[in-house]
């Protein structure tokens, strides 16, 4: 009988590791893998195509299903191209606050990348840890759009309302005594920015706290080291961006080179690796929370001393105050048209990018003068790290291949689209 | 660069390809005829001047029933988006193709990132790309018949699929959901917008 030498394999699409519905088929010999093919689509729900049967605003929900766990940086992509082919122009106060839930939505997804990737080499403690803080940042989303992950709260020409007054506090329960409620309500006495703050405050510790778990622990070290090296060449044309493009050595950061909103008036250093492995991709996501802590630091600073309004004053755009409806004909006939039919946007087609927390997060949006889309294309970063898959896993070992999902920051709520 | 000088540029450095340069709202699109597809897409990568490195996106487009139904051009097109690291700028490229049967060269030697995208728009709008090594479907089930982002695709699809209690296996049926529009599509035009076409 012929002796086998090589043999397959098949991971997921059920596997906790595999962060979602991703199947792998592995081709092996003993535990090294010759190729890995990826089966995606498990999760496709054809976004792009029922985007084309809805007016403009009805869309802003999807994209926050996209990217799950970055919603609002998803919605900025999409609002931006619109703004772009509109001509709007965002009020500086609407501007700030979407740079500010930007950095937040980078911490809440560096936060799970950072919990998940070391879950799944086997470090359970940064899990738990960095899901306490997820905690408060989902909170300042449910405070400022009422929902906590899918928060569909910025809009064609600002954001959907002004920052609130006051944080909503926990009452007691049979779980929770008056003490209890006490030290979990210590912080949420002032307004959104005032526990914002607090948490700026805290957070540079907390980092402190994941990095001695992780940065020089023997174990993670072992299993990110030299763990799918990319080299800068490769990494351009394989069509790396975000973290997985500054691991292998390339300064590149749409915050700073295309400077959208206010990212221009804001003080930050973007961090590069040298390498190109897995240890290094770490690295630039713990410097950058840092990096987004200090830019919410900023954002609050300004929101705090500059009120204004959050939302363009056009009628065609955004809907009127309900006041106005009350007493003016033309307002009414506004609100009436624009939750009806929508708003028509004029033909032609612009492409907007956003520095997504896992790289280019693009909108290539496409109208014909209708008041829906006629073509929607969402560039989604991940989809070409995965497709990069099987050129860094080739010749690692079957667990290895466990952190390079990890590293890659895999979701499949962007990838299948 | 200012993108006026991006457009001389490549108006200079591609003059001869037949291309035809168009900018609007601060984007560059060029249109490229099939058959120069791959000697335009190599000379973006390597004249230093240009120097697209990354393909940040490749997708397909079904024209059929744009303007509702106004077209006359070719109904599928190609739309890549290029993006140069190294001098900060952008440009779309678009390439019209053969109504009956859509194909064209693959840019897979040009950037690797073009694997997926064009499996992606094989599988969404039936576009074969020659010379790609392994043009599967990729984003719809296994076994799935058309091309589901084309316009004359029901949005609801055409078969569902269930678990039969009696066959104890899943199986196929045509749809039994009507197609339903909440908000009909309509195109105005008016002249609110006529600043941003001026480009004010």
């Amino acid at each position: 009988m012929a002796e086998i030498n090589s043999y397959t394999i098949n991971f997921g699409p059920q596997h906790p590791a595999a962060h979602g519905v991703l199947r792998l088929v592995l081709e092996m010999e003993g535990e090294v893998i010759l190729r890995a093919d990826p089966h995606i689509g498990l999760l496709h729900r054809a976004t792009e195509k029922l985007a084309e049967t809805k007016p403009y605003n009805q869309n802003i929900p999807y994209m926050d299903r996209l990217d799950y766990v970055s919603m609002m940086c998803n919605e900025h992509a999409y609002v931006m191209s619109l703004e772009k082919m509109l001509g709007v122009k965002v009020p500086i106060r609407a501007q700030y606050i979407r740079v500010m839930f930007d950095e937040i939505t980078r911490i809440l997804n560096h936060l799970l990348q950072l919990g998940t990737h070391a879950m799944d080499v086997g470090a359970m403690t940064v899990f738990f840890y960095t899901f306490r803080e997820r905690e408060d940042l989902m909170d300042a989303y449910e405070a400022v759009s009422g929902a906590r992950l899918h928060a569909a709260y910025y809009r064609v020409g600002g954001v959907y309302r002004d920052l609130p007054e006051s944080m909503p506090k926990y009452e007691e329960s049979k779980w929770h005594n008056s003490k209890d409620v006490k030290g979990l309500n210590s912080n949420r006495h002032g307004s959104l920015l005032d526990f914002l703050e607090d948490f700026t405050e805290r957070f540079p510790g907390l980092i402190d706290e994941y990095e001695t778990l992780l940065t020089d622990n023997r174990i993670w070290k072992q299993r990110t080291v030299d763990i799918a090296i990319v080299s800068p060449e490769r990494a351009l044309q394989l069509g790396f961006s975000g973290p997985m493009l500054r691991g292998s050595g390339i300064e590149w950061d749409l915050r700073k080179k295309q400077p959208y909103e206010v990212y221009d008036k804001m003080d930050f250093d973007i961090a590069v690796g040298t390498n190109g492995d897995c240890y290094d991709r770490y690295l630039i996501r713990i410097e950058e929370m840092r990096q987004s802590n200090r830019i919410i630091k900023q954002c609050i600073d300004w929101l705090r001393k500059n009120p204004g309004s959050v939302m363009v004053d056009e009628h065609k755009i955004a809907p009127p105050k309900r006041e106005e409806m009350k007493g003016d004909m033309e307002s009414l006939i506004h609100h009436f048209k624009l939750f009806t039919e929508g708003y028509t946007v004029p033909a032609g087609e612009a492409y907007a990018a956003v520095e997504h927390p896992k790289g280019e997060f693009g909108v290539y949006m496409m109208s014909d003068g209708a008041n829906k889309p006629y073509r929607l294309k969402i560039r989604a970063p991940g989809f070409a790290h995965l497709s990069a898959l099987d050129e860094m896993s080739r010749g690692h070992m079957l667990a290895d291949v466990v952190a390079i999902i990890g590293t890659q920051d895999i979701v499949f709520g962007e990838i299948d689209r | 660069m200012s993108i006026q000088v991006l457009v001389k540029q490549i108006e200079q450095r591609l003059s001869g390809m037949g291309i035809n340069t168009e900018l609007a709202l601060g984007e560059v699109t060029i249109q490229v005829p099939r058959d120069k597809l791959i000697d335009v897409c190599t000379r973006l990568r390597d004249d230093t001047e240009l120097g697209f490195e990354q393909l940040i996106d490749l997708c397909g487009v079904d024209y059929s029933e744009y303007g509702d139904g106004t077209w006359q051009g070719d109904r599928f097109a190609v739309v890549y988006h290029l993006l140069s690291i190294s001098n900060n700028h952008r440009i779309r490229v678009r390439t019209f193709l053969d109504d009956e049967f859509p194909l064209l060269t693959s840019v897979i030697d040009v950037w690797a990132a073009a694997n997926w995208f064009e499996r992606e728009a094989f599988d969404l709008y039936g576009i074969i790309f020659e010379g790609h090594p392994d043009l599967r479907r990729i984003l719809t089930d296994y076994g799935f018949v058309g091309h589901p982002f084309r316009k004359d695709f029901p949005l609801s699809g055409n078969v569902e699929m269930r678990y039969d209690e009696e066959k104890k296996r899943v199986i196929y049926e045509p749809v039994s959901i009507e197609p339903r529009i909440n908000v009909p599509r309509i195109i105005r035009d008016d002249h609110r917008y006529e600043k941003v076409e001026s480009g004010e």
